[in-house]
C-alpha cells in the first residue's frame, strides 16, 4: 500500500544486541490524525525519532513526501514530552525560534500565540509560564515551520487531566485550522482514541504492530460517544494480546516464596 | 491580582506615614558601622590607642581629602582600575575562548584539560619572581598576574556551565538544523551564561586581589604602591585610605557586573529574595 504523506518500513532497529523495533510498517494520509499506542518499551518513541531524522542508525526505508527523513525538514515538526522552550528566550523568540531572534515580530508569531490563547504573553519569559501555558507554546513552535507533519511524543502526559482535555481540543482545532496532519504517541488509549482517526496499537520486545483500530465517529466528537468507548475497548484488547483479560500476577505470587517467616524463639539453638 | 495589590498599597502608606521609621529601615545596615566609627574616635581622643597607630575617622577624612584635593588620590585609582580592566579583560577573554573549545570538545577537553588543572593547582602568587624575572618590573608582570588570576576561576565555571547543558534543549537545536558555530552561539552560549557570570564575579574579584599583590611587590603608582609608602612612612592613616578605597572599587565593579547579570539573565527562574 502507498501512502502520500509518509510511507514507513522499519524492518530492524537495534539498540547494542536488543531487538527494539522489528517489521513495523504503516503510512499516513495527508490530513488523517494517527496515534501510536503501547506499553513502555515497544519503539513508539524511537518511530518518531526516525521520522523526525533525530534517529539514523535503522534498517528500512522511511519516505515523507517522497524524501528521507532528515533534521530540519520543513516537512516535518516535532512537539517532545515537556515543551523544551528556551529559558533565555521570550515566549514570542522561543516560537520563531527557526527564524533567529528577528522572528519573533513575524506577524505567524502573533496570529499562532492568539490561537492557542496566549496572545497576551508574547513577551514573557518560560519562567512565567504554567505547564500547560509552556506546552501550548510548544505547539505554536511546532507548528510555526507550517509542517505537513507534526510529531507528537506523548505531549500531554506531563499535565494535569482538566489541562489535558482543553489541550487535546486546542490541538484538533488548531491542527484543523492549518490542514496539519498528526501523528502522535501516548500512553493514554482514550487520548488516542478520542484525537485520532486510526489508532495502531504496538507490542513490545521487539516492538512491531499488533493491530490497528479505526475510528469511525464524527467530528466534533462527544467524549461519552458510545462508538468511541467501544473502539477503546477494541484499542485494549489488542494491547492485551487479543484477550480482555487483565495483568494477573496473583498465580505468580501465590507459588512464590514467601519473604518471610515468623520466627520461634524457642526452635533457635544459642549453644555454641 | 486583587490580593497582590492590598498588601502592597498598604506598604505604601505606612511608609508614607512613618516615613522617619521607613528611613530607619533602610539604613539599619550603617547602624553597626556607625557605633563602631564613634567608638572608635572615642577611644583614640581618649588616648586609650595611640593615634599613630590607628588615626581617628576624623583624621582619615582629612588626610582623604587632602589626597583627593592634590589629584594623587585620582591618578592611584586611575592606574589601578586601568591595570585590573586590562589584565581582567586579557585573562577573562583567553579564559571564555579556552573554556569553550574545552568545553564543547570531548578531544580538546581531553588534550588541554589536565594541563590546566595542573596548572590552577600552583598558587598563583609563587608566578611572581619568575613574572619578575621574565618580563622586568614595569606593567607586563603585573598584569599577566592579574590576567593569571582572572582567567581560572572564568574558565572552571564556563567549562562547567558548557558541559551541564540540558541534552534536551541542545536536541531542540538540533531539530532545528543547527550545527556548528550556529548551535554554540543560539543553544550553549547563553544555556551557559549564569555559570559564565558566577565565573566573571569571582574573576574579578581574584583581579583585585593580585593587583594589590602586584603592586605591593614593585610599583610607583597605584593604590597597592599606596599601602606600601603608608608603611614605609609609618603613616598607617595612607594605610588605611587606600584599604577602604579598595573596598569602594571592588564593590563598585562588582556591582556593575551583578547589574549587567541581572539584565542579562533576567529569564532565569531562580528563587527570588525580593528586595530587602
Amino acid at each position: 500500500m502507498s501512502h502520500d504523506l509518509l510511507d514507513l518500513a522499519v524492518t530492524a532497529k537495534d539498540f547494542q544486541s536488543l531487538s527494539v523495533i522489528k517489521n513495523v510498517r504503516f503510512g499516513i494520509d495527508p490530513g488523517e490524525i494517527v496515534s501510536l499506542v503501547g506499553p513502555s518499551g515497544c519503539g513508539k518513541s524511537t518511530l518518531l525519532r526516525i521520522i523526525a531524522g533525530l534517529d539514523t542508525s535503522y534498517r528500512g526505508n522511511v519516505r515523507i513526501n517522497g524524501k528521507p527523513p532528515h533534521l530540519h525538514s520543513r516537512d516535518v515538526g516535532l512537539i517532545f514530552q515537556e515543551p523544551r522552550l528556551l529559558p533565555w528566550l521570550t515566549v514570542a523568540e522561543n516560537v520563531a525560534f527557526e527564524l533567529g531572534r528577528k522572528g519573533r515580530h513575524d506577524p505567524y508569531v502573533t496570529q499562532l500565540l492568539a490561537e492557542v490563547g496566549l496572545g497576551d504573553f508574547a513577551t514573557a519569559y518560560p519562567k512565567q509560564l504554567s505547564g500547560g501555558m509552556a506546552q501550548r507554546v510548544a505547539i505554536a513552535r511546532g507548528l510555526f515551520s507550517q509542517p505537513a507533519l507534526l510529531l507528537l511524543d506523548e505531549p500531554f502526559s506531563a499535565v494535569d487531566a482538566f489541562t489535558r482535555r482543553r489541550l487535546q481540543d486546542l490541538l484538533l482545532s488548531v491542527a484543523g485550522h492549518h490542514g496539519t496532519t498528526l501523528l502522535l504517541v501516548t500512553h493514554d488509549v482514550s487520548e488516542a482514541v478520542y484525537l485520532s482517526d486510526r489508532v495502531i496499537a504496538l507490542a513490545e520486545r521487539p516492538g512491531r504492530i499488533s493491530g490497528q483500530v479505526i475510528v469511525d465517529a464524527e467530528r466534533p466528537r462527544d467524549r461519552r460517544n458510545p462508538t468511541l468507548v467501544r473502539r477503546e475497548a477494541e484499542v485494549l484488547t489488542l494491547l492485551n494480546d487479543g484477550t480482555n483479560g487483565f495483568f494477573d500476577l496473583s498465580y505468580d505470587l501465590a507459588s512464590a516464596p514467601r519473604p518471610w517467616h515468623a520466627t520461634r524463639l524457642s526452635s533457635l539453638n544459642f549453644a555454641v | 491580582m486583587t490580593e497582590a495589590s492590598i498588601p502592597a498599597s498598604a506598604a505604601i502608606a505606612a511608609t508614607s506615614r512613618y516615613d522617619v521609621r521607613g528611613l530607619i529601615r533602610r539604613t539599619h545596615g550603617l547602624l553597626v558601622p556607625g557605633i563602631l566609627v564613634i567608638i572608635w574616635e572615642a577611644v583614640v581622643r581618649a588616648g586609650w590607642v595611640s593615634a599613630h597607630l590607628l588615626p581617628p575617622p576624623s583624621e582619615l577624612v582629612t588626610t582623604l581629602a587632602d589626597l583627593a584635593g592634590n589629584g594623587t588620590l585620582i591618578g592611584h585609582i586611575g592606574v589601578s582600575s586601568l591595570r585590573v580592566l586590562i589584565g581582567f579583560c586579557i585573562g577573562a577573554g583567553l579564559a571564555v575562548a579556552v573554556g569553550a573549545a574545552v568545553g564543547l570538545s570531548r578531544r580538546t577537553e581531553a588534550l588541554l584539560d589536565p594541563t590546566f588543572q595542573a596548572l590552577r593547582a600552583i598558587p598563583s602568587l609563587a608566578w611572581v619572581p619568575l613574572l619578575l624575572l621574565w618580563l622586568g618590573i614595569d606593567e607586563a608582570p603585573k598584569i599577566t598576574l592579574i590576567a593569571i588570576g582572572a582567567f581560572f576561576p572564568v574558565y572552571l565555571n564556563f567549562v562547567a556551565g558548557i558541559q551541564n547543558v540540558d541534552r534536551k534543549l541542545v536536541e531542540v537545536g538540533g531539530i532545528y538544523g543547527l550545527t556548528g558555530y550556529r548551535l554554540i552561539a543560539r543553544i550553549f552560549l547563553p544555556a551557559a551564561l549564569p555559570n559564565l557570570f558566577t565565573g566573571l564575579r569571582t574573576g574579578l574579584s581574584l583581579s583585585w586581589m593580585f593587583l594589590v599583590a602586584a603592586e605591593l611587590i614593585a610599583a610607583t603608582r597605584g593604590l597597592g604602591y599606596l599601602l606600601t609608602d603608608g608603611r614605609e612612612t609609618g603613616r598607617a592613616d595612607l594605610v588605611i585610605v587606600a584599604i577602604i578605597v579598595l573596598a569602594l572599587l571592588g564593590k563598585t565593579s562588582d556591582s556593575l557586573l551583578r547589574w549587567l547579570e541581572d539584565r542579562l539573565l533576567g529569564w532565569r527562574d531562580v528563587h527570588d529574595s525580593g528586595p530587602s
